[in-house]
C-alpha cells in the first residue's frame, strides 16, 4: 500500500478525491488517444511494408541496370551524361496532424513527373543508362510516398510509447496512490471520531457515577 | 525543394540523374558531415542506402526524432539487406511491443 505523505484531515480528502477524479479522466483520455494511434500505426505500418518491398524490386531493377551501363560506358562519359539533371526531383513539404503529433507530408512538384526526359543526347550513351533513369523517375512516386509513410511510422511510434508509458503510470502507480490515500485518510477520519465518541461516553458515566 | 541521396557513389549517381542531390560518401564521417550538410540545406528527403546507413546508427537515430528531415534507407548495388525493413520492424516493436509483420506475412505464405 502506497500512501502518499499527507496529514488526515478532511481537506485533503476532498483535494485527493479530487485529483483522483482527475487522473482517472486523463487516464480515460491518453488511453483512448493511445488506442487510436495504435490503429493508425497499424494501418500506416502495413501500407509502408507493401511499398517497401515494391519500392525495393524497382530499385534494383534501377541498380541492375545502371551498373549495366557503368559496365559499357566510360566512366567519364557517363558522369559527363548526368552532370545536368534535366528534370529536378522537387517536393513540396506539408505538415499534417495526427493525434496532434506532427507529421509531414510530401508532395511531388509537376516538374519531377514528366516522362522520357533524359538529361543526355542519344549518341554517347548506352541504353541501359535510359533503362534505369526512366524506371527510377517512374518509382519515384513511390520512393517519395514510402518516405512519407516511414517517417510517420517512425514518429508514431515514439509517441505511442510516449503515451503508453504516460497511461501506465497513471493506471499503476498515480491512481493506486490517490485511492489507497483517500482509504488511509477516511479511516483515520473514522477513527478519529470513534476515538472522540469513547472519550464522551466515558466522561458521561464519571460525570454520572460522581453525581450519584 | 530538392530530395537528397547519399550512399556509395555507384548507388547514388543515378539519383543525380532524376535531379536529386547526391552526395558521394563511403565513410562514417563523411557520411555524418553529408548528412549534416543535406540537413543545413533544408533538404527535407534523403534516401541513404542500407550500407551507409549502417555505419553511422548514431546519426540515424537522432534524424529519426527530428521531423525536419526524413532519413530513408534504400537498398544499396548489392540489394537489400534488410536494413530498412528491420527499422520499420523495431518501430513496431517499440510501438505495439510484439512484431505484428510477421505474423501478415505467414498469412500470405
Amino acid at each position: 500500500m502506497a500512501v502518499l505523505h499527507v496529514n488526515p484531515t478532511r481537506m485533503e480528502l476532498t483535494g485527493m478525491k479530487r485529483r483522483l477524479a482527475t487522473a482517472r479522466r486523463g487516464h480515460k483520455l491518453l488511453k483512448d488517444k493511445r488506442d487510436e494511434l495504435v490503429r493508425r500505426f497499424i494501418i500506416l505500418v502495413r501500407e509502408n511494408h507493401v511499398l517497401r518491398a515494391k519500392v525495393e524490386e524497382e530499385l534494383g531493377e534501377a541498380l541492375m541496370d545502371f551498373a549495366l551501363a557503368r559496365a559499357v560506358m566510360e566512366p567519364g562519359a557517363l558522369r559527363q551524361a548526368l552532370l545536368y539533371p534535366a528534370r529536378e526531383a522537387s517536393i513540396t513539404v506539408g505538415q499534417r496532424s495526427i493525434l496532434s503529433v506532427r507529421v509531414p507530408e510530401y508532395h511531388i512538384s509537376e516538374g519531377s513527373l514528366s516522362k522520357s526526359r533524359l538529361p543526355y543526347g542519344m549518341a554517347d550513351t548506352s541504353a541501359q543508362l535510359d533503362n534505369a533513369i526512366t524506371t527510377i523517375a517512374n518509382a519515384l512516386p513511390n520512393l517519395i510516398r514510402l518516405a512519407e509513410t516511414e517517417k510517420t511510422c517512425i514518429l508514431l511510434a515514439d509517441e505511442i510509447q510516449k503515451t503508453r508509458r504516460r497511461v501506465n503510470a497513471l493506471e499503476y502507480v498515480m491512481i493506486p496512490q490517490f485511492e489507497d490515500t483517500i482509504r488511509y485518510i477516511t479511516m483515520k477520519l473514522e477513527e478519529n471520531e470513534r476515538s472522540a465518541l469513547t472519550r464522551l461516553m466515558k466522561v458521561k458515566s464519571m460525570i454520572e457515577q460522581r453525581t450519584t | 525543394m530538392r530530395i537528397g541521396a547519399i550512399g556509395e557513389e555507384d548507388a547514388i549517381l543515378i539519383f543525380r540523374a532524376i535531379g536529386a542531390s547526391a552526395v558521394p560518401a563511403i565513410t562514417a564521417d563523411q557520411i555524418t558531415a553529408g548528412l549534416h550538410r543535406l540537413y543545413q540545406d533544408g533538404v527535407p528527403v534523403v534516401f541513404i542506402t542500407e550500407a551507409a546507413a549502417r555505419l553511422v546508427p548514431e546519426a540515424m537515430q537522432k534524424y529519426d526524432q527530428m521531423s525536419g528531415m526524413a532519413v530513408i534507407p534504400i537498398p544499396g548495388i548489392r540489394g537489400s539487406d534488410g536494413y530498412g525493413a528491420q527499422r520499420v520492424k523495431e518501430s513496431v516493436i517499440k510501438a505495439i511491443g510484439a512484431d505484428i509483420l510477421v505474423n501478415q506475412e505467414g498469412n500470405e505464405g
